[in-house]
């Protein structure tokens, strides 16, 4: 067995998905331990562009038509032989819609450890956290056999896994039978109203909007962080946000990567919604708002003085 | 007839405060409220809509804990046509692969077409449980799946990806399918139709003599993340803020 | 083996049609004159495919696939207005309609909003998801410790079932902590049941869950046992009503009485206590499960009343009359629900009243209602400046 470390990219539709950085940062972390190369493998069907950008030392490459499109059977099966043939010592793949559908599959199929929802690699460990954020586990590489790992976001940011200069792909032979699982179709998400129960990025609003004109504020914002409007009940009483758009006890429950509050005091029937949200941000005037005791971070400031900046700095960085 | 078998399972109440125990990698099972994954309940809302659509017969195996009789009747109220349950000794160290072997063992004797279950739970720390026992039973596997036909000796599941992209795929059936939400949200059940459940089901048991947990890992060490009980104030005036927002959420990967 | 599929739509047959004679004074529903008194006076009856006297006469015809599809039963807020009104005297609340939100409930039909509040109950014992082991917490950081049955471990006087919103609700948490004052000024010898207490179900009983509330009530019940005490006082006026009024029926059986009638035998002593607190005009809304559902009118206003310095005023609707907050039977559930069917909510109907009377304050007698009317005072022109208090809370400031 090697010292090698292997990340499985993912990509979808010709786009390579953020987990892929964030896996090849945590393996340069886990290198430094077993002493191997960080060495990404590509799946796919004419792909070899979408790596350019990776902080890998080298990169795998199996190219297949069947492997065009994510295919659980057709990447496990393909895997399953390279990992059999190489011996890395670890495989990061994501906890993911991909990742975590042939992980699994793999670890079965060749007896091998599988660590679960990694956020971080420390000294030597792997850190895992599991129960919603309230428990962290460390474990650590097997002696003798490849682990395999799943990601989670959270502990690197996707710049640490990036790198000017494409690494080489070195192609590797691919051979699939007939597969049991197959591609029908794509369909695209419904156009209209968003579900802010899947969304990312949440730009909540409250009564300290004032108007329904002030919205397009927020949606200013919204758009910049990539996410979607959601609102507090005053809002949606007031019409100037369907129903579908309401947070807390009436309506839905969020678990956003960030939630931003903006006018909003955080009553229970509202916080009941939100409070599982990964990173809160409450802006409001009054000090003892009690939204601040739900947030991350705070900050006692008029909205309407914060968004013009807000949106001028965020427009710098992008 | 299409025979469906869910495999569902209790995990931590997040409601409770999580403690750890003393050895220091275990959750301590004293204060640890049990309650069905969201998932694997949306697995048996799943199953049970097929079973409306489609015909067939659902039935709903589930490892021994505290609390699972309840969750076992509750599942036969909402229309589950067998609720089974796998004793042994499934606190002490048990993982995903172990109960995933052992649930494969039990269900062979149903031969079922179609196996859900949830795509994750809260304390998958060896990954989910439905590529394992798609794997040990030699069938293919999908997971975050949010629809669900069937025709013939196929299916045809809705895949979610990121950004509400969604691929339909295709599979031979038997098939095992990780549940992310059903058609429709978990139903209710009156609680009266649960006690009555109570006195006429019964629950059948499979003994699951030994336990297998290899695959699995054993924690070093378990701990709770230091959660602040307020706000971290920003300071400053809005120029200020607004800079340290927008470092906030590049550190986060946002920006 | 157990049993077969569930059917997903309500049957409203002439079996359930039957059912409703079986409640106390149920056979009248056959006197109904079709007069519409209840449909008139019902707060939500504009927006009801079926409010309760059009349900009657359908029924009544055996036509029950078009009640079936109506989903209005979840409009009903179990007021016991309509009741009130009744010249025949038909259990409307309590049968009908109820009856009617059992059989959806049977079927599996019900809003999302109530279906997790009911979980919650049937998971917790409590309807906000809230951990029953910090049922107690409302008492951290008081300057004297709640006692609680289970630690202090001899017979109290006074059992105080505390209740769900009055436990969990911040805001109402307040009226619990002033009550715990006041209990404390007249040294009365009570306890709480802490995390051994569980809802007193009565409201998911009124949303059609009689069997969770049955459940409730068992273990409510058997805490009661293992402890002895004179009496049960609550200032929750739904706990009040399922203790002293549901509770007997399935032989569970405790004196019970709401805070204000407990008081209202110490007024002498209270008015010992109390400091000249400057004036202030009040008005006082009659909750329906003290009014209407329990005919207490009088205990209420004598205790605000005694308050140095006090103008009451009456609202237009008041005592039988008086208008639901809307909380109740389901409605703290069916927030979302409601709204998007009538786009008013009570409580800003009633906020509206309170402000007519030019009092300053508006107090009330039950949890469900601060956080209601305060929300209200917020949306509701000109009631900016209106300040809801329970009575309790303005006997603590007194004292
Ligand atoms: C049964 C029931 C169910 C309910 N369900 C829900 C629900 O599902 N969702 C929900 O949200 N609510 C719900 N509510 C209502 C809830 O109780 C609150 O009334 C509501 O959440 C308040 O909304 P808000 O925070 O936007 O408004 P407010 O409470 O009025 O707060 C506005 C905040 O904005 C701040 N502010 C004002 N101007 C500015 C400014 N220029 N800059 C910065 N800050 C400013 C103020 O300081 C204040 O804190 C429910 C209530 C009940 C009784
Ligand atoms: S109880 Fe109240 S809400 Fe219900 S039907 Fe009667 S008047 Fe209407
Ligand atoms: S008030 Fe009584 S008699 Fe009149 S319509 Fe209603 S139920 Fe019938």
């Amino acid at each position: 067995m090697s010292g090698d470390i292997f990340v499985v990219f993912e990509h979808l539709r010709g786009q390579i998905a953020d987990i892929s950085y964030i896996m090849l940062a945590a393996a340069r972390d886990l290198a430094q331990t077993t002493g191997g190369e960080v060495i990404g493998v590509l799946l796919g069907h004419n792909a070899q562009d979408i790596v350019s950008h990776v902080a890998a030392d080298r990169v795998l490459y199996g190219d297949h038509p069947a492997l065009a499109d994510f295919n659980p059977e057709g990447y496990a099966n393909t895997l399953s032989g390279l990992i059999q043939a190489e011996g890395p010592r670890a495989v990061f793949f994501g906890s993911t819609s991909i990742g975590a559908d042939i992980a699994g599959v793999l670890s079965a199929r060749l007896g091998l450890p599988l660590v679960g929802s990694c956020i971080q690699i420390g000294e030597g460990n792997i850190i895992s956290k599991i129960c919603g954020g309230k428990i962290m586990v460390e474990t650590v590489l097997a002696d003798d056999d490849t682990t395999l790992i799943t990601m989670i976001p959270g502990g690197y940011k996707p710049a640490q896994g990036q790198s000017e200069t494409p690494p080489t792909a070195t192609p590797f032979e691919v051979s699939i039978d007939s597969l049991r699982i197959s591609l029908k179709q794509y369909i695209e998400p419904e156009a209209g109203d968003v579900d802010i129960s899947s969304e990312k990025v949440l730009i909540a609003i409250g009564r300290g909007i004032q108007t329904a004109d002030n919205i397009e504020l927020a949606q200013e914002l919204a758009e910049l962080l990539g996410g979607a409007v959601c609102a507090s009940r005053p809002v949606v009483d007031q019409g100037w946000l369907p129903a579908t758009r309401l947070v807390g006890k009436s309506g839905k429950s969020v678990k956003p990567k960030l939630y931003l509050a903006l006018g909003i005091s955080g009553a229970p029937e509202h916080v009941e919604g939100m409070a599982d949200a990964e990173m809160v941000v409450a802006i409001n005037m009054d000090p003892n708002a009690p939204i601040f005791n739900v947030a991350t971070y705070g900050a006692e400031i008029d909205l309407f003085d914060l968004i013009d900046p807000l949106i001028e700095k965020l427009e710098a960085a992008a | 007839m299409t025979n469906i078998v869910v495999f569902a399972k209790l995990v931590p109440d997040l409601v409770e405060e999580l403690e750890i125990a003393d050895n220091g990698i275990a959750l301590d099972m004293e204060w640890l409220r049990l309650i069905i994954n969201e998932f694997d309940n949306h697995a048996v809302e799943q199953a049970l809509i097929l079973k409306e659509r489609t015909g067939g017969e659902v039935t709903v195996i589930a490892p021994q804990a505290e609390g699972v009789d309840e969750m076992l009747y509750t599942i036969a109220a909402k229309g589950a046509d067998r609720v089974m349950m796998l004793k042994g000794d499934f606190e002490a160290g048990v993982n995903n692969h172990a109960l995933a072997r052992a649930f494969a063992t039990t269900v062979q004797t149903y031969q079922p077409d179609l196996i859900l279950t949830g795509v994750q739970a809260n304390d998958d720390l060896d990954g989910a449980v439905g590529p394992l026992i798609a794997e040990y039973l030699g069938m293919p596997y999908i997971g975050y799946i949010s629809g669900v036909s069937m025709a013939g000796d196929k299916l045809s599941a809705q895949k979610e990806y990121p950004g509400g992209l969604i691929a339909e795929m295709e599979v031979a059936l038997p098939a095992v399918l990780g549940i992310q939400a059903g058609e429709e949200p978990p139903r209710y059940v009156a609680i009266s139709k649960v006690r009555q459940m109570m006195k006429t089901a019964t629950i059948d048991e499979y003994d699951v003599a030994e336990l297998n947990t290899s695959g699995g890992v054993t924690a070093n060490r378990m701990y709770a993340p230091e959660v602040s009980e307020r706000a971290e104030m920003l300071a400053g005036d809005e120029d200020e803020v607004a800079t340290r927002l927008v470092e906030i959420f590049k550190e986060a990967g946002l920006v | 083996m157990a049993a077969n599929s569930i059917s997903r739509s309500p049957s409203f047959t002439q079996e359930f049609y039957q059912s409703l004679f079986k409640v106390i004074d149920g056979e009248n529903i056959k006197t109904c004159l079709q007069c519409a008194n209840c449909s008139g006076v019902c707060p939500f009856g504009h927006v009801m495919d079926f409010p309760p006297g059009r349900m009657i006469s359908w029924l009544r015809a055996g036509i029950f696939d078009e009640v079936i599809k109506a989903d209005s039963v979840w409009m009903c807020v179990s007021c016991y207005a309509c009741v009130e009104v009744c010249p025949k005297n038909i259990p409307l609340t309590p049968g009908l309609m109820t009856r009617a939100k059992e059989e959806l409930l049977l079927a599996g039909n019900i809003p999302t909003e109530l279906q997790s509040a009911l979980e919650f109950s049937q998971r917790y014992g409590n309807p906000l998801g809230e951990s029953p082991r910090k049922r107690a917490d409302w008492a951290k950081g008081l300057e004297t410790e709640v006692p609680i049955m289970r630690k202090l471990n001899r017979p109290v006087d006074v059992l105080w079932f505390v209740g769900d919103y009055a436990s969990y609700h911040p805001r109402v948490q307040q009226t619990t902590r002033a009550f715990f004052k006041v209990l404390t000024a007249l040294g009365v010898d009570f306890a709480i049941l802490g995390p051994e207490e569980s809802s007193d179900g009565d409201s998911q009983r009124m949303a059609g869950e009689r069997g969770l509330f049955e459940m409730l009530a068992e273990k409510n019940a058997k805490v009661f046992e293992k402890y002895e005490f004179g009496e049960i006082i609550t200032t929750d006026p739904h706990a009040y009503n399922a203790i002293k009024n549901e509770y007997p029926t399935l032989g569970i059986e405790y004196p019970v009485r709401h805070y204000t009638e407990f008081l209202v035998e110490r007024i002498d002593d209270i008015k010992a206590l109390f400091k000249g607190n400057g004036e202030m005009r009040i008005t006082y809304h009659d909750p329906c499960y003290l009014g209407r559902a329990n005919g207490i009118y009088d205990a209420p206003r004598e205790l605000l009343e005694a308050i140095p310095g006090v103008e009451l005023v009456e609202m237009p609707h008041s005592r039988t009359t008086s208008l639901c907050c809307g909380g109740g039977g389901g409605g703290m559930w069916l927030d979302g629900f409601q709204w998007e069917k009538a786009h008013v909510r009570l409580s800003d109907w009633r906020v509206k009243e309170a402000v007519d009377t030019e009092a300053s304050i508006l107090a009330v007698a039950c949890p469900y209602e601060p956080p209601r009317f305060e929300d209200s005072v917020k949306t509701v022109a000109g009631a900016e400046k209106l300040i809801v208090k329970d009575i309790i809370e303005l006997l603590a400031e007194a004292i």
